[in-house]
């Protein structure tokens, strides 16, 4: 028991040195820092420039990114937190833990982005997914008026239902409450994270379940399966941007911002599109696998994180009174 | 000697008093109806009931603040008196000392107390490997090795055949008597009572009398006793 | 105890954040309530022809369909929930059966949905803890009964539900309390709300830790309110080991009585099993796709396990030598612990002192114990209330006490008790998330969170073989533990 106790302390107290190499510490979700994920090959590619030791501390998703890091507050042993979604980006300014970038990088996004604090590292637009011979609506009113069946996510507990709430929002404006109670009767089941309603989707229970636009192109090249269809909207398809940002207490500015700028280089976004499955914010030099260009939404529908910050309490109130009926 | 001064007993609604005098080295049994409160009196003089007042003295001293692994008593209970998960020998070496790895000497001690009670060689067998009365024995092996001056019996042998409860009672008068120890015995078999205790306490009526000659009491029983002897 | 799970709050309490109750989460509170109450009735009614069955049938393969009925109640809630999908779901076996019939489908989701799978987590609870009610009514008092040609409902079966079904519902109650997945998929929408949905809200989007806190309290109190009413409603000892045997009776030899069980126990093993084994079908396909990573996961799984399993037996015995209604109470709350609100908790706690990934897997062992406490405590207490009656005035009248008596007397004699405990805890911590995924850095993750991160990441096949070996693993350490404990259990 003693020399494990002892390691375990050891460990507990490193410092931000291991063998003389300095230690870049990122707080990223998950599935990010998998094995399957961009995680290791973007750790190896780093540290192979840097002569620094990155580690990864993991937590479930964007949202407990942000929740793990108000919670240790100015504490944190975290440099860089990776992987916020955008509609959390506002929230995540107003702790002030983050220190402004102070870069200015080429973006391939469909949007300008002007925030000062955090850099995107990949993007993606929701999207309603389904089937090929499967019922193909071509807007959510339409939807509504068909017998497709949908499975969503919920709001309160996960990004994709947060980003659906505001794409209706951004779609609809006023109407949205009478978009949500035409298509109550077409919505199965609420899920509490896209997990559950993928797998629904995949197992027959819903025609069409809300994911990302680089769904089906997941089927394709993974499992050279072409039979599933990202549905292109009429009213446009929502945005979705993943941020990094500097922790302010960092006590290593510097490789901090090295990291940030290495983010936006060919070895870490060339990992993106088949790790991460989301468009890499930098389109790599070789461009982008098949079945990523095929589906490009005409209109990108997205809410600066102000005005998605402030519409997320009201647009999940007006959601939640439509279909709690 | 045992003396239970102005000793009050209560167990729910139920009372029992009893002052009174054993001598040392007497054997006394304890008659009286089911449910009149023999069980309960021996309970208080183990220490395993507190009293209301009164107090029970060993030979001049209080018991009272002793636990009962404490007090200078030995008891068999009506059942379960070994523990069913050890050896015939780990249960009487546990007279000596509350471990389950006896000393060689204690080894030595408690072997002789087995062959002493006819166990010899079945010092390995556990409980359920030993018929009624060899289970008997070995508890009567255990109370020979914790050399208690004063012990206590609560029908101890009321399952077995009338021969080996004979023959048991027999045994438990053989050690017990060698050893000069102070015997209390509850019983319902006035024969019981004659082979073995020279005087008898009658419990009965919410009191625990002195203890009177075996045979005067059982010539001319108190109508309580008589009653239940029928 | 109840200071870990209470005390685990006060960081929380302390935080900034709004708190207070809103109209929505008065409507999720009655939600929770009414979904937990008909899950816990529904599943409790059930158990009853179920366990009768299962306590006077001897059969072939008895006791392996007991261990295999409780398999439900280990598996991680997504699992249960995809399997009984493939089940019950619309494009499941039930309607693709009455699709063929030409009837029309039934739909899973909605409240009837919620308390059918609370049933199918809970049944096998359920069932175990009544069964255990009908085999420790003494072989002697059916003798008796049927001697004096009584009736064996009125004089022993009435009286033995009495005591032990409170404890049941109550145990079942406090379970549902805190689900949120399950009523979350399968409740169809935002009207089948629980409060833990709103506490993961509060965490999660508006750093509003002291009301998670809050809505955490409310779930302890109404946690404890249920625990405090079923001590009150029952006596006697509930949970134990040895569910092997059957007892002989005499009452139920008619042709009516056993096509009535043979009917319970089959509808009860086609409901329990066939999510199963659709679950273990679609597992063997993944197996091929496992990822390296695996074996490490397994590691860290079973150590998790273990580690759960020495802390839970650990504090479930202290508790039941401290004994009282007190302990009752304190062992019971942790049923309706919020995982989040527990991790979140010891998060604050211990972050100032070590380093979270140094931590990730005692934390999670100790989270998986705290879970896994109450049903360690029902199986030990009664078995040492039974030890301490039969034995414990020898062991007084020959000064065996303290730590002592622990080693020569109780725990050789709690074995059958104490390794049941151990294997439900075991498997328990197996399936169960828990707070790893607070805690685990890289590289640290138990296999309840690869299979997470695998779904996470469209790879549901692996995933699926995941989740096989999670429910293997489980099932095998139940049994080793459940076995352990019974060997050599010689003279008893």
């Amino acid at each position: 028991m003693r020399p494990t106790l002892a390691a375990l302390l050891a460990l507990a107290a490193a410092p931000a040195f291991a063998e003389g190499k300095p230690v870049l510490t990122v707080l990223a979700y998950d599935s990010f820092t998998a094995e399957w994920g961009p995680g290791p090959a973007v750790e190896a590619a780093f540290e192979a420039e840097c002569g620094c030791d990155l580690r990864f501390v993991t937590a479930g998703d964007g949202a407990a990114l942000l929740a793990r890091l108000q919670l240790e507050g100015e504490t944190t042993d975290a440099d860089v937190v990776l992987g916020l979604d955008s509609n959390l980006v506002a929230a995540a300014k107003a702790t002030g833990l983050f220190a402004p970038h102070g870069a200015a990088p080429k973006l391939d996004l469909p949007v300008e982005w002007t925030d000062d604090t955090f850099l995107p590292f990949d993007w993606g637009w929701f999207s309603v997914v389904g089937k090929a011979g499967g019922p193909m609506p071509t807007s959510f009113r339409e939807l509504a008026d068909s017998d497709a069946t949908l499975v969503i996510e919920d709001p309160r507990s996960s990004t994709p239902g947060l980003g659906l709430v505001l794409w209706i929002e951004a779609a609809y404006g006023e109407e949205a409450p009478a978009v949500w109670a035409a298509l109550r009767d077409n919505i199965v089941t609420v899920t509490p994270g896209w997990t559950e309603a993928y797998n629904l989707f995949l197992e027959g229970e819903a025609d069409l379940v809300l994911s990302y636009t680089t769904s089906p192109a997941y089927h394709l090249i993974a499992e050279q399966d072409p039979g599933y269809v990202a549905l292109p909207f009429e009213e446009g398809h929502y945005l979705q941007v993943e941020v990094a940002g500097k922790v302010a207490s960092t006590d290593q500015p510097e490789l901090a911002d090295r990291f940030l700028a290495f983010m936006l280089t060919e070895g870490f976004q060339g990992t993106i599109a088949t790790g991460n499955w989301m468009y890499p914010a930098v389109t790599p030099a070789a461009g982008l696998p098949d079945g990523f260009e095929s589906v490009r939404p005409e209109t990108t529908l997205y809410l600066a994180p102000e005005e998605a910050e402030a519409l997320r309490g009201p647009a999940i109130e007006r959601w939640r009174t439509a279909l709690a009926q | 000697m045992l003396r239970l001064d102005r000793l009050e007993l209560q167990v729910g609604a139920f009372r029992l008093s009893a002052d009174l005098e054993v001598p040392g080295g007497a054997s006394v049994a304890v008659m009286g109806p089911s449910g009149g409160g023999k069980s309960t009196l021996l309970s208080a003089i183990a220490g395993f009931l507190a009293p209301v007042s009164g107090r029970v003295l060993w030979d001049g001293r209080d018991l009272g603040p002793l636990s009962p692994g404490q007090r200078p008593v030995g008891v068999l209970f009506q059942d379960n008196n070994l523990f069913p998960h050890l050896t015939a020998l780990q249960n009487v070496a546990l007279g000596l000392r509350p471990s389950l790895r006896p000393r060689p000497e204690e080894r030595a001690r408690a072997e002789a107390a087995l062959a002493r009670v006819g166990l010899g060689g079945l010092g390995d067998r556990r409980p359920a490997q030993l018929s009624g009365g060899q289970q008997g024995r070995a508890a009567l092996a255990r109370l020979l090795v914790q050399d208690r001056p004063l012990v206590l019996m609560d029908e101890p042998f009321a399952a077995l055949g009338p021969a080996l409860k004979a023959e048991m009672l027999t045994l438990t008068r053989e050690v017990l008597g060698a050893r000069g120890a102070t015997l209390l015995m509850v019983t319902h078999d006035p024969e019981d009572a004659r082979a073995i205790a020279e005087s008898v306490i009658v419990v009965a009526e919410g009191r625990a009398a002195p203890p009177v000659p075996t045979e005067a009491l059982l010539a001319d029983p108190p109508p309580a006793l008589r009653a239940y002897l029928g | 105890m109840a200071g870990l799970c209470l005390g685990t709050l006060a960081p929380l309490l302390g935080r900034a954040g709004g708190g207070g109750l809103g109209p929505a989460d008065w409507a999720a509170l009655r939600f929770t309530l009414v979904q937990a109450a008909l899950s816990a009735g529904a599943s409790v009614v059930l158990a009853v022809p179920v366990a009768r069955a299962l306590a006077r049938r001897r059969f072939p393969g008895r006791s392996a369909l007991v261990t295999l009925l409780g398999a439900p109640f280990i598996l991680p809630v997504i699992v249960a929930v995809l399997g009984l999908l493939a089940v019950f779901g619309r494009g499941g076996l039930l309607n693709d059966g009455l699709r063929a019939l030409g009837w029309p489908p039934v739909s899973i989701y909605g409240l009837q949905g919620v308390v059918l799978a609370h049933v199918f987590l809970n049944l096998p609870l359920a069932t175990r803890l009544i069964l255990q009610g009908w085999l420790d009514i003494p072989a002697e008092r059916f003798r008796l009964a049927a001697t004096l040609n009584a009736p064996v409902w009125a004089v022993l079966e009435r009286p033995m539900l009495r005591q032990v079904v409170p404890g049941a519902v109550a145990a079942i109650f406090a379970l549902c309390l805190t689900s949120f997945s399950v009523a979350l998929i399968l409740g169809g929408g935002p009207a089948a709300t629980t409060v833990e949905l709103a506490i993961y809200q509060a965490i999660r989007f508006e750093a509003d830790f002291a009301g998670a806190a809050q809505l955490a309290l409310l779930q302890y109190a109404l946690c404890g309110g249920a625990a405090l009413l079923a001590v009150a409603l029952t006596r006697g000892p509930v949970l134990g080991a040895g569910l092997g045997r059957a007892v002989e009776r005499w009452d139920a030899g008619g042709l009516g009585a056993r096509v009535a069980d043979a009917l319970w126990i089959g509808a009860a093993a086609l409901f329990l099993l066939l999510p199963l084994g659709l679950i273990v079908l679609r597992g063997i396909g993944g197996l091929d796709d496992l990822p390296g990573e695996a074996w490490g996961a397994t590691g860290r799984s079973l150590l998790v396990a273990l580690g759960a399993t020495a802390l839970s037996v650990g504090l479930a015995l202290a508790l039941a030598l401290r004994g009282g209604a007190l302990a009752q109470v304190a062992g019971a709350l942790p049923l309706a612990a919020s995982s989040l609100v527990l991790g979140t908790g010891l998060l604050l706690v211990l972050r100032p002192f070590v380093g979270l990934g140094a931590v990730a897997l005692p934390v999670t062992a100790l989270a998986d114990a705290l879970m896994a406490l109450p049903f360690a405590l029902r199986s030990l207490a009664p078995a040492l209330a039974e030890v301490e009656a039969r034995h414990g005035r020898l062991a007084e009248s020959l000064g065996i006490v303290g730590v002592a008596r622990l080693g020569i007397v109780v725990l050789p004699l709690l074995r059958p008790a104490l390794g049941f405990a151990g294997g439900l805890a075991a498997a328990l911590s197996m399936g169960n998330l828990g707070v790893i995924a607070l805690f685990a850095g890289q590289g640290q993750g138990t296999l309840p969170l690869l299979m997470a991160q695998l779904m996470g990441a469209y790879r549901m096949e692996a995933a699926a073989g995941v989740g096989l070996v999670i429910l293997l693993l489980a099932l095998g350490l139940f049994w080793a533990f459940d076995r352990g404990g019974r060997l050599d259990a010689a003279a008893r």
